[in-house]
């Protein structure tokens, strides 16, 4: 298998999603940027640190009152740990090895995961008193605490400065320097290597050289165009390769008005079909150019625009154009509708 | 219908919004959850299990909402699931839900689905690229657009066909005060000069997105016999998929749709839906696919759809009104939108659903969803009565 046919590909909101926090996760967060920590109290009595919404065994709301708020910490214990010997930078809240530690702040009753650097496993033990180094550009999220840190004997927390707003408003979360933070910014990726299976790696070989292979299942008389792996009424692998035409019939379409809707779109407006190719079961998608919207119709019949360059990409088909060979007759599409 | 008898006892849903900054995802379907939870006059430790929905995790990027929202929902201790059948999802768990009551499993089920459209971008969500394959360069609305062109020419359809649609549910979201969308001065003018997006499909003939929870609480025969208010019996719940695409696929009227309405029927011994039911909440994201639906369901024969619509059988005073809600076109919480067909129709048959209470004469109406490119579909059938059959 070439090494072409394997593609890393990453899953990624762009620009991160948005998390409105509601009251209680954004009182806990303004805190943050404050430079202190509060917990809520449950109805048991218990203090939650970091707050939930609701209690977690009776389901109420809790935090509504400030009375239900607890100031807590800033120091606290180690209730347990792992440590990270290769952190990946970017990822890992440190660069350097570090422990996750599940710690107990002095007045709560649950613990919070964080990062402690404490340079070797040796530097950190269960029970160990650990305290915040906050960071001075503060923005109401759980990383406004850098990481914690193991104390000496007798060593106090250092309290955090006074918060920082960078001078392009890097530090400041919600757009406002004043009032509550009421929401935040979630980055997410999830990266992926795909091999793309057998009847792409087929399919893509045939565009490199300018051909439209599909295939079919040796119990069935039906081709499917591209990369299909298996026929869907079946079940079974399109084991057959079959060779299909590069022509074809639009079946339907839409006229695009909407300007981008993605790198690959031309300008608006532009035609998305729906294309049925000579010698195949199944339609494709496929942008319809070279002629005006307007004249875009039902049943007409349509050929590839192959690159100049043509590679096991589907890029090699930059688009389809009118044949100008009379309509396909409805009969022949109209089961594909 | 298989099983023990099930009934909706409570029924709760927040006002549909372009954006609830003000609220996590938690505090969104915590609203709707407490709402139906007061309908059935129960609190939280009533509830046997959980069964929450919403749409695909690209949406929001929350890739486990039944581990996220168990406390919110007082799930803790109890079973909770989460099911997920793209658009359709309100409705599939919705019927999961019942389910778990008709088979005997549980007695008192809490189900909540929701969408926080505003935490993202849902056209994004549903066109990530994926490698190796050709892009759908058209959004959400171009891979619908083709099929109601496909109808056009199959029906004969007018082209203004899909704007009285457009009109018709945002006049009766005008009296559903939880509907996002109200546009009092909305007319057939309003709609046709409103922007082409996707020829044949215009800006006002497309659903809003909305930030939205819908909630209910499934009770067992004994439940909801015990029941200080009106309930909504169970008389039927089915669902089928098929895949985006085959070869022959009829993708204007789909088998998968036409067997789930064939077997819902069977179930509830309905023969006639146009005169069976005193009304229908079908998913209608576009506004087209009521004529397409009002076809594959079996409201009258196949190209015919259009003609109900452009007769106004289908408006809040016809003779078989659906989405007399406003429907999907006036609110779409994409995750919560199949479950709030479910719900309003079970509001519709216990009279509680006021100013767009429709009039009762069979006391049975139907709930639907669809999802993913045509592909998935799940309904009901709920009656003001225990079914007899």
């Amino acid at each position: 298998m070439s090494e072409t046919f394997v593609a890393e590909h990453a899953l990624e909101y762009p620009g991160g999603y948005t998390r409105s926090v509601g009251p209680v996760i954004g009182r806990f967060l303004t805190g943050l940027r404050d430079g202190r920590i509060e917990g809520v109290r449950a109805r048991d009595g218990r203090v939650i640190v970091p707050p939930t919404e609701y209690d977690p065994v009776t389901s109420d709301e809790i935090g509504g009152d400030d009375g239900d708020w607890v100031d807590v910490g800033p120091a606290g214990r180690v209730v347990t740990w792992s440590w990270v010997a290769n952190p990946r930078v970017g990822k890992h809240p440190l660069d350097r090895p570090f422990a996750f530690a599940l710690i107990r702040l002095d007045g709560a009753d649950t613990a919070l995961l964080h990062a402690v650097d404490c340079g070797s496993p040796d530097g950190i033990v269960t029970g160990a008193r650990v305290a915040p180094r906050w960071r001075a550009e503060r923005v109401g999220k759980i990383t406004d605490i850098e990481c914690f840190t193991v104390l000496a004997d007798g060593e106090q927390p250092v309290a955090a400065t006074p918060r920082h707003v960078a001078a392009d408003g890097a530090g400041d979360a919600d757009g406002t320097d004043e009032g509550a933070v009421t929401s935040m910014n979630s980055a997410f990726r999830l990266e992926y290597r795909i091999p793309a299976g057998a009847a792409t790696r087929r399919y893509l070989n045939g565009l490199a050289e300018g051909r439209i292979v599909g295939g079919r299942a040796p119990s069935s008389t039906e081709v499917y165009a591209a990369s299909r792996g298996t026929d869907p009424k079946t079940g079974e692998p399109t084991s057959i390769e079959v060779e299909i035409s590069d022509a074809g019939c639009v079946t339907t379409y839409c006229v695009v008005n909407i300007p981008g809707l993605s790198e690959l779109a031309p300008e608006i407006p532009y035609v998305s079909a729906q294309i049925l190719l000579d010698g195949a079961d199944n339609m494709m998608f496929g942008l319809i150019r070279g002629c005006p919207v307007e004249d875009v119709h039902m049943g007409m019949r349509v050929k590839a625009k192959w690159a100049d360059e043509l590679k096991p990409d589907h890029r090699s088909i930059l688009h389809w154009e009118p044949t100008g060979e009379p309509d396909a007759p409805y009969e022949h599409y109209k089961d594909n509708l | 219908m298989g099983g023990q008898l099930a009934a909706v006892v409570g029924v709760g849903q927040t006002k549909h919004r372009s954006s609830r900054k003000d609220v996590s995802m938690a505090g969104l379907v915590r609203e709707a959850a407490q709402e139906a939870l007061a309908d059935a006059g129960m609190t939280w430790s009533d509830i046997d299990a959980v069964v929450i929905g919403k749409a695909p995790d690209m949406f929001e990027g929350i890739a486990m909402p039944e581990l996220y929202l168990a406390d919110a929902l007082g799930a803790v201790g109890k079973p909770m699931m989460r099911v997920h059948t793209a658009g359709s999802v309100g409705g599939s768990t919705a019927i999961v839900a019942t389910k778990l009551v008709t088979s005997g499993v549980h007695r008192r089920v809490l189900t909540v689905s929701y969408e926080k459209q505003s935490e993202s971008n849902a056209t994004w969500g549903l066109s990530v690229p994926m490698p190796f394959q050709a892009p759908l360069v058209a959004g959400a609305g171009g891979f619908f657009a083709p099929l109601i062109r496909a109808y056009m020419h199959r029906s004969g359809a007018p082209r203004h066909i899909g704007h009285l649609v457009a009109v018709k549910d945002r006049r009766a979201a005008l009296r559903n005060p939880k509907a996002h969308l109200h546009i009092p001065d909305i007319d057939l003018k309003m709609v046709e000069e409103s922007f082409m997006l996707w020829d044949p499909i215009r800006y006002l003939d497309t659903c809003p997105s909305s930030d939205g929870a819908m909630a209910l609480v499934i009770g067992n025969e004994e439940v909801a016999d015990a029941s200080e208010g009106p309930v909504a019996w169970v008389h039927g719940m089915a669902m089928r998929s098929e895949p985006t695409m085959f070869a022959k696929r009829d993708q204007v009227n789909p088998l998968a749709g036409r067997a789930c309405a064939k077997d819902l029927y069977t179930q509830a011994g309905v023969t006639n839906p146009r005169e069976d039911f005193d009304c229908a909440e079908v998913y209608v994201p576009f506004s087209w696919f009521e004529p397409m639906w009002l076809e594959n369901l079996g409201f009258c024969a196949e190209g015919d759809g259009w003609k109900l619509t452009e007769a106004g059988a289908t408006a809040p005073d016809g003779d078989i009104p659906w989405n007399p809600s406003g429907g999907v076109l006036s609110s779409n919480p994409i995750g919560a939108s199949g479950m709030v067909r479910f719900g309003e129709v079970a509001q519709q048959v216990r009279h509680r659903a006021g100013d767009y209470q429709v009039e009762m004469k069979t006391g049975r109406a139907l709930g639907h969803a669809y999802g993913g490119g045509s592909q998935f579909f799940s309904m009901w059938v709920v009656g003001s009565d225990k079914p007899t059959s």
